[in-house]
């Protein structure tokens, strides 16, 4: 494992999404956006529906939305696991939006809760095709 | 020769016409079991992540967790079998229910009560064919199960298991849910293509050091921070960890399933290729017997023209 540089491993519940070497990793948890640069202590953390940014080790950026999950931060390995995770170049902006405002004008969903959960998907989503664009 | 040569032939159809249906099932179900094992392939990694972290938290920290914590006095359990939605799998379906009353006689024995949760419309059809109660049920995905099912499945059982844990006698009468004091399913497991068992694990309370994708012990666990805290974590990881178990035994019991389903359409498949060739012979038979029975019969008939003729003259 190099020294100055993070080993990631994006992982949605059926599939790994991504993994490979970067530099910096923008996640949002529970607490807040956190910022993790290589050689973090180790941490678990929880993390809330939204954006991942990756900045990888050629100097490119990705994003990926993803739901509610864990980020756990161990010896410059960053795991990120999510129930669904996609790269912003898998999602299909149209569907999100369309997603978004079947979502908001509710009655689809059985509680208001559900609603919001979807709302915020969708914006995660439509957030990380906009960032990377 | 009870039957003519027509009715052998219609048979010899009918049992081409069902050769072909097998063999497609066959095919079918061998294209697919590829596609099974690679999704239980790509999901390995959430799981191996998952344990890790949850080994990581419990190493670390002294939380008591409801869904690790072993009642005290088990009184009620609850058993969820993993079946298939569709027939023609061999003994798929029974040897999974056969274990899983197996391991009801077995807790009734321990003088626990015992509420059965089912997945896949076979096994649900085999209660209620006895009429016996079923808490729950869940349908329509057994060859292709998603993460999604495997969530609502374990939220349910989760549900239940905590009920159980805050205290019988008060979350009984109030809703729906009863609560049980430990969660067993009855899966099949997938060894090979030729060997799948049917398999009980315990699922809850938690025994976090079991499992067979355990993490490699090549570098000892590092000092975490938790963030918020331990316990909060804990509460997020764990009902993840249910999830994700049930989420595998689904997608093992998917691929036994299209393994049985192949083995058994090969195995008709071979039954009726035997049978038409037995009919074919059978048929030859009486084809011949009455091509036999024809020239005899013109023959005679020619002799006793013969011999009238003969007479007359």
């Amino acid at each position: 494992m190099s020294d100055d540089l993070l080993h990631v491993e994006l992982v949605a519940a059926d599939r790994l999404v991504w993994s490979g070497e970067a530099t910096m990793v923008i996640a949002r948890t529970t607490e807040g956006d956190v910022g993790i640069l290589p050689n973090h202590a180790p941490m678990l953390s929880l993390m809330v529906d939204g954006v991942v940014d990756v900045q990888t080790a050629e100097g490119e950026t990705w994003v990926a939305a993803v739901d509610a999950g864990f980020l756990s931060v161990a010896n410059n390995r960053i795991s990120i696991l999510s129930e669904h995770a996609e790269m912003s170049h898998e999602i299909d902006l149209e569907k999100a939006r369309t997603e978004l405002e079947r979502a908001k004008t509710a009655g689809e969903y059985d509680s208001e809760v559900e609603a919001e959960d979807a709302i915020r998907r969708a914006e995660a989503r439509i957030r990380a095709v906009e960032r990377a664009s | 020769m009870a039957l003519s040569l027509r009715e052998y032939r219609a048979r010899i159809k009918s049992v081409e016409s069902t050769k072909k249906i097998t063999r497609a099932m066959e095919l079918i179900a061998a294209s697919r079991i590829i596609k099974a094992q690679q999704r239980a392939q790509a999901a390995a990694p959430y799981a191996r992540e998952l344990t890790r972290a949850v080994s990581a938290v419990a190493t670390f920290s002294n939380v008591d967790h409801p869904l690790t914590t072993e009642p005290e006095n088990p009184t009620r359990a609850a058993i969820l079998i993993v079946t298939s939605d569709r027939g023609l799998a061999g003994a798929y379906s029974s040897s999974v229910i056969k274990e899983g009353e197996r391991l009801t006689e077995k807790l009734r024995e321990e003088g626990k009560e015992v509420d059965t949760y089912i997945s896949g419309r076979k096994g649900v059809a085999y209660f209620k064919f006895r009429r016996r109660p079923i808490v729950e049920q869940w349908t329509g995905f057994s060859d292709q199960p998603t993460y999604d099912v495997a969530r609502e499945i374990g939220d349910r059982l989760i549900e239940a298991f905590l009920a159980g844990a805050a205290g019988e006698s008060a979350s009984q009468s109030e809703d729906d849910v009863r609560g049980v004091d430990e969660v067993h399913v009855i899966y099949t497991r997938f060894r090979s293509m030729l060997v799948q068992e049917p398999t009980a694990v315990r699922l809850l309370p938690l025994e976090v050091v079991e499992g067979e994708e355990r993490p490699s012990e090549e570098e000892a666990l590092p000092l975490y921070e938790f963030e918020p805290s331990a316990a909060e974590v804990l509460d997020g990881l764990l009902p993840r960890y249910v999830q994700s178990r049930i989420y595998f035994a689904l997608l093992q019991a998917a691929a036994s399933e299209l393994a049985a389903r192949q083995r058994a359409m090969k195995a008709a498949t071979d039954n009726a290729e035997e049978l038409i060739k037995k009919y074919t012979r059978i048929a030859n038979q009486a084809r011949q017997a009455g091509i036999t029975q024809e020239i005899s019969e013109i023959v005679g008939g020619v002799n006793a023209l013969a011999d009238a003729t003969a007479g007359s003259e």
